[in-house]
């Protein structure tokens, strides 16, 4: 039997067994939810078109499972995930469109007013979970009251390194700390197996690795007041750093967008990159051999951290949003929550391999972080997840900042000499401060 | 009574202007009346925004990325235009000729023009990859370069790459034009300019030229804005990037407004467009609908 089977194997029955026992942490016997449904309710749900195909066979499973159960009727549409934010607000704006959305990042804190409140919803289920991750409330809970959406998950942007290439470079494990890493890319590099990070406009993997950047060397866009702060010491030795660091990359990095970085990785150019676990479903279910043959040599491991000692990262937030004008919104909520149950979401986890982490506590436990030693690292997603208005309020300012690159774009200028770490840092202050209004 | 109503010409004809009127003012001047008056507000996505005059504007002005948009979107345009106006004549000169296969040439010649924007932005996406380029690859293979091409990598690089894609595309669309107008061109004039001794130079120049000057104000308008407010190609295959380099006034103004929610800023941006439109608009019908050199005398 070849390793792969085995491995395979060993991976369906151990989810197949946890799945055969009971959840292994003690389950709040006094959350209660009862609510019915309208008669006669029929749903729209816009969602994000699936990254991994798991992911959407096993959400239309559910979907179907809720139908059967309910006689509820539900109609899916995907659209790209960028694509989801646009078509939000303008349902927001003119109140008519999908009566349940699936947005990404601080979308909710564009139109609060407009969505029902969920906060008996979040709280059932926070109670029958062990609680949400705190991220999830500073989405989503802004005035610590009232909760304006439910979280879905975060898909984690993780390391991604050819670990036969990482030893090669004379490292054990994936290196800890900036300095190691630096060192690691540098021979990487030298030995003709560079690694690459996106700085392009990527909305995902390049804003995702340039704010950790940015934070685990301590600086970040504004305070806990909202003040841009962004031009700081640590900000510079950030930039000085990723000076040294784009000079280990592969060249044509600055042009990357999203898909970039999982193509080139899976033709073997590269040996570091940033990414969720698709690249590794990629090679797992590639019928293209040479792909297939990567899994094994695939591993994940969390950014190394700084002088600041974080590892955190702005990984991609998911919520669930129920607009006012909905004409079912008891149906809308009891939707969210059957998808959000055990039974379900536990089995989208596992269909996903863990391309999204759970937003409550329990589902650290779902089979899938440990069925296989590659999925772990992704499972704390949601848990270590930074927003990317950090250290301030999430609305419009930190939304705009994040969709105008003025992180990724500064990071970019001075990696790549464009401009003196100096200089980036002082455009990305000028077009920080128009969105935050000095 | 009813049927003189309905003789009455004034009448009739605005009755029949009328669905035209109304689908106008429904989808092009409500709009644009909108999109005017978000320019001056501080309107943000699912908040209805408050007059702020022209403070969006005098934002603009000194953003230094607004500004970078606005030269990489003259440049684009009017590079794009210029060789679009000069291989797309050229293309029509020699499509204009009797040609074996003509008609099948001249379907072939307008494929860029049918595929798709966002299909063909995909394919030059893959041309331009940093790593998969054909172009790359084939010149690689050739021995003629020793690492591949940054195509979109290199801001300058980046800008005559997404230019040259835009001319690909538009090419097609100013030749079949241009090739509609020569046909117009009465080979009679030709016969009698030959029998008078004209060069061929001379018979492009006093003939052609300026009976094909109305199509070509046209033509050269519609290519100016179809480039001017390009938006998919750009979307395609940079998002504005590398470092803000191919970032057109219309990319920046959806990034600003859409996703970035700052709807007022994104209209301020787009409204901005609005002057160098009508500029082009105007250059090209006073500029090039000289008649009285059509017809062989010489402008006022």
């Amino acid at each position: 039997m070849s390793n792969k089977r085995r491995d395979l194997l060993k991976a369906g029955a151990g989810v197949a067994a946890a799945a055969a026992f009971p959840m292994i942490w003690a389950k709040d016997a006094h959350a209660q939810w009862n609510s019915q449904p309208e008669k006669g309710a029929k749903l729209r749900v816009l969602r994000w078109s699936r990254f991994v195909q798991g992911d959407i066979d096993q959400y239309m499973k559910n979907v179907q499972a809720f139908t059967a159960k309910y006689g509820i009727e539900v109609r899916v549409d995907s659209e790209s995930w960028e694509d989801v934010r646009p078509k939000a607000a303008v349902a927001a704006n003119t109140g008519a469109g999908p009566d349940i959305i699936l947005g990404t990042y601080d979308d909710a804190n564009l139109y609060p007013e407009k969505l029902v409140d969920v906060t008996d919803l979040c709280n059932y289920l926070g109670k029958k979970y062990g609680g949400w991750y705190p991220t999830c409330e500073l989405y989503l809970k802004p005035d610590g009251k009232r909760w304006i959406g439910v979280p879905l998950g975060a898909t984690g942007s993780m390391i991604v390194y050819r670990e036969s290439q990482v030893k090669a470079a004379g490292f054990d494990s994936f290196p800890k700390d900036t300095d190691g890493f630096l060192r690691m890319m540098k021979v990487l590099k030298d030995k003709g197996t560079p690694g690459g990070f996106a700085l392009g406009h990527a909305t995902g993997d390049a804003n995702t690795w340039c704010h950790w950047l940015v934070w685990t060397f301590g600086g970040k866009l504004v305070d806990a007041k909202n003040n841009v702060v962004i031009n700081s010491p640590e900000t510079l030795r950030a930039l000085e750093y990723s000076k040294e660091l784009y000079g280990t990359f592969i060249p044509g990095t600055l042009s990357w967008l999203d898909p970039n970085n999982n193509k080139v990785f899976l033709d073997g150019q590269i040996s570091v990159t940033n990414n969720g676990i698709s690249i590794y479903y990629a090679s797992k279910n590639s019928k293209d051999p040479k792909i297939n043959a990567l899994q094994t040599d695939i591993n994940h491991a969390r950014y190394p951290a700084g002088p600041a000692g974080v590892s955190s990262a702005c990984h991609l937030f998911m919520n669930q949003m129920i607009f006012k004008y909905t004409k079912y919104p008891k149906a809308a909520k009891e939707f969210i929550r059957f998808m959000m149950e055990e039974e379900q979401y536990g089995a989208w986890l596992q269909a996903g391999i863990g391309y999204t982490a759970g937003p409550l506590v329990a589902y650290e436990k779902n089979p899938i972080w440990t069925v296989d030693p590659k999925h772990t690292a992704y499972r704390d997603a949601c848990k270590e997840l930074r927003p990317a208005g950090y250290a301030g309020k999430l609305g419009y300012a930190s939304a705009g900042a994040l969709a105008d690159f003025i992180i990724v774009d500064m990071v970019a200028e001075a990696a790549s000499g464009d401009k003196s770490p100096k200089e980036a840092v002082e455009r990305a202050t000028k077009r920080a401060e128009r969105y935050y209004k000095v | 009574m009813k049927s003189s109503y309905f003789d009455n010409k004034n009448t009739l004809g605005l009755l029949f202007m009328l669905p035209a009127g109304v689908l106008l003012l429904l989808f092009l001047t409500y709009p644009l009346g909108l999109g005017t008056w978000l320019g001056f507000t501080d309107a943000k996505i699912g908040r209805a925004g408050e007059w702020i005059g022209i403070e969006n504007f005098q934002f603009l002005i000194g953003d230094s990325v607004a500004r970078l948009s606005l030269f990489n979107t003259l440049f684009y345009t009017t590079v794009a235009s210029v060789l679009k106006f000069v291989l797309g004549l050229w293309l029509a000169l020699i499509l204009n000729r009797h040609l074996p296969f003509k008609s099948f040439i001249r379907a072939i010649v307008l494929l860029p023009f049918i595929v798709p924007t966002a299909l063909s932005a995909i394919a030059f996406w893959w041309i331009y990859d940093s790593q998969f380029s054909v172009v790359s690859w084939t010149l690689s293979k050739m021995g003629l370069i020793d690492r591949y091409i940054d195509f979109l990598g290199e801001p300058w690089l980046a800008r005559l790459s997404v230019t040259a894609a835009n001319i690909w595309r538009g090419v097609p669309f100013v030749a079949i034009s241009l090739l509609a107008g020569l046909q117009t061109i009465p080979s009679s004039l030709y016969e009698a300019s030959s029998i008078d001794g004209a060069t061929p130079w001379q018979q492009f120049w006093n003939v052609t030229l300026p009976l094909l000057t109305p199509i070509i104000a046209v033509v050269m308008t519609f290519s100016v804005l179809f480039t001017f407010t390009d938006f998919q190609l750009i979307y395609v295959l940079t998002r504005g990037g590398p470092l803000n380099a191919t970032h057109l006034m219309a990319t920046l103004s959806f990034q600003r407004g859409i996703p970035g929610g700052a709807l007022g800023e994104g209209a301020a941006l787009a409204m901005l467009m609005v002057p160098f439109l009508l500029s082009a608009i105007l250059f090209s019908y006073f500029g090039l609908q000289r008649r009285a050199w059509q017809q062989g005398g010489s402008d006022k």
